[in-house]
């Protein structure tokens, strides 16, 4: 569904990622772990087009996207929940779901994911008509999530979800990211420093290390190999 | 009491002038965070377009009331051709450049308006044919009321309101603000941030132009300095409300219109000035992000 090839992206004159190639198929969770600045997050703005890769190819369905502007690629069916949520401020929470639907016009299709949405985070009913900059830190997370899925996409790309969130709120939200991938044949894109939790739901896993991956196997075979655990797991 | 109404009016006259050309000001800061000095210039093209076609209308003997629509329509589209063209060229290129980049580019296109205006046109005072009639309903008030001081009351009222509903309602307008709170997650989303920071600068020329046509006939002259001024007084008008927050823009112009007035009617006018950036000054030390600015919280 999506492939990278040997992906060069830089930050002026800083390179953050040095040839990273990963496949993803269709109706997976894939996992990209790795450390702090290891190119996680460019990673993924090298595929919705905000940071243009100056080397390599993104295909999505066999065709190339890294020539695309970012609404394009949204349009093909790639939607991101960036690191830190997002969530604009002002608008309320309604209208921030009215903005992740901003390219699609068929009003009963937009009602009736407005309406799953809602019953996927019930507490976002509650607060329908409130500014987004005044919801907790878990609220702004399934907000931004719920916005993404407001598009209907067809790969969800998550920049760590599980980022400054209660335990709890974490399980929950892992919850939701595993059924809209069963329930809406969504398949996802994770990015994660919680490993362990990312492994446990995904069914591949890449390893990411100074923008380069470093390894890559099914997620069970990344749980119990040795270097994983002492790097990653903590274990 | 009678001279108080008047000088109210007057004012709110001139504030409601200094609104239309703010609001260009700080929606553009609002999209971009550029202060954009070439738009007191682009209100001075407007005034100039509006000018060319109103007298060549009246020399084929156009209706009056045609003649200021048409001259109006004539002055927000070249107006809007020249904010977009100015902003694909001078200020897009440096998208990605440092912030003082574009303010330079801005000043510089400030300056390359004034002269080419100069040179095109001429640098003497031009008489602005008076488009707006003396209304008969008006005589009893006429001492301290005007018809055109009625007119550009209306007719600022009418486009505030019209672009609060475009803003608050319409794909466009939403997307305007989703891209002012949060331009990355405004991509993210899908939104071509190109076509909306093209269209916040086709906006705001079209309120400026709008300003020319009127403030032009209401005073009776133009040159091709007036933009300068004008460009000045609504970026004050700007600060002052808060800019980047757009009733904070016809706030501010109101507030400064009335300090004006107030001031030249009961002190003199060589004091017009001094008030109005003193009123700047004292804002700024109480409430320097405006009046109804928001202070910007950094949450990290």
């Amino acid at each position: 569904m999506l492939e990278l090839k040997s992906i060069h992206t830089f930050y002026g004159n800083i390179q953050a990622l040095k040839g990273i190639s990963l496949k993803i198929h269709e109706g997976e969770i894939i996992t990209l772990i790795g450390a702090n600045g290891a190119g996680k997050s460019t990673t993924l703005m090298s595929i919705s087009g905000i940071a243009k890769p100056r080397t390599g190819e993104i295909l999505f369905h066999d065709q190339p996207i890294h020539d695309k502007s970012p609404d394009e690629i949204v349009n093909m069916g790639i939607c991101q929940v960036p690191e830190g949520r997002h969530i604009f401020p002002q608008l309320t929470v309604q209208e921030n779901l009215d903005m992740g639907a901003f390219l699609r016009s068929d009003k009963a299709g937009i009602k009736s994911d407005m309406d799953y949405v809602y019953s996927l985070f019930p507490i976002l009913a509650t607060r329908r008509n409130q500014p987004g900059g005044t919801l907790s830190g878990g609220e702004q997370q399934m907000l931004a999530m719920s916005r993404a899925l407001m598009a209907r996409p067809k790969l969800l790309l998550l920049d760590e979800p599980s980022m400054g969130l209660a335990p709890l709120i974490i399980k929950q939200i892992f919850e939701i990211i595993k059924k809209i991938n069963k329930e809406q044949n969504t398949t996802i894109f994770l990015v994660e420093q919680n490993a362990n939790q990312a492994l446990q739901i995904a069914n591949r896993g890449y390893v990411i290390e100074n923008g380069k991956v470093s390894m890559h196997d099914s997620a069970e075979k990344l749980l119990t190999n040795p270097n994983v655990q002492k790097a990653y797991l903590g274990i | 009491m009678e001279y108080f109404i008047e000088l109210f009016l007057s004012g709110l006259t001139r504030g409601s002038i200094y609104a239309l050309i703010a609001l260009g000001y700080t929606m553009v800061y609002g999209i971009i965070g550029l202060i954009n000095f070439a738009h007191g210039d682009i209100y001075m093209i407007g005034a100039f377009t509006s000018f060319i076609v109103a007298t060549v209308l009246s020399i084929y003997g156009f209706p009056m009331l045609s003649i200021i629509v048409l001259a109006g329509l004539a002055a927000a589209v070249w107006a809007s051709a020249y904010g977009y063209t100015i902003e694909k060229l001078a200020y897009r290129p440096l998208r990605h450049a440092p912030r003082l980049s574009p303010l330079i580019s801005a000043i510089g296109m400030s300056i390359f308006l004034q002269n080419y205006v100069l040179l095109a046109q001429t640098s003497d005072f031009l008489p602005f044919p008076e488009l707006i009639p003396e209304f008969d309903f008006i005589e009893p008030y006429a001492h301290v009321v005007g018809s055109a001081e009625i007119v550009i009351l209306i007719t600022t009222a009418l486009a505030m309101i019209l672009l609060t509903l475009v803003i608050k309602f319409t794909r466009m307008g939403k997307a305007m603000r989703a891209t002012s709170q949060d331009r990355m997650m405004a991509m993210l989303t899908g939104i071509n941030v190109d076509r909306v920071i093209s269209t916040t600068f086709i906006i705001g020329s079209t309120l400026a132009a709008l300003g020319g046509l009127l403030i032009a006939s209401h005073i009776g002259q133009i040159n091709f300095y007036i933009g300068f001024i004008a460009g000045i007084k609504a970026f004050t008008a700007a600060v002052l409300g808060g800019i980047g927050s757009i009733p904070g823009a016809v706030l501010g112009g109101f507030v400064l219109g009335l300090t004006e007035s107030f001031a030249t009617g009961y002190v003199s006018s060589d004091y017009e000035d001094v008030f109005a950036f003193s009123l700047l000054v004292l804002i700024l030390i109480f409430k320097p992000s405006g009046i109804l600015g928001r202070a910007e919280i950094q949450k990290v």
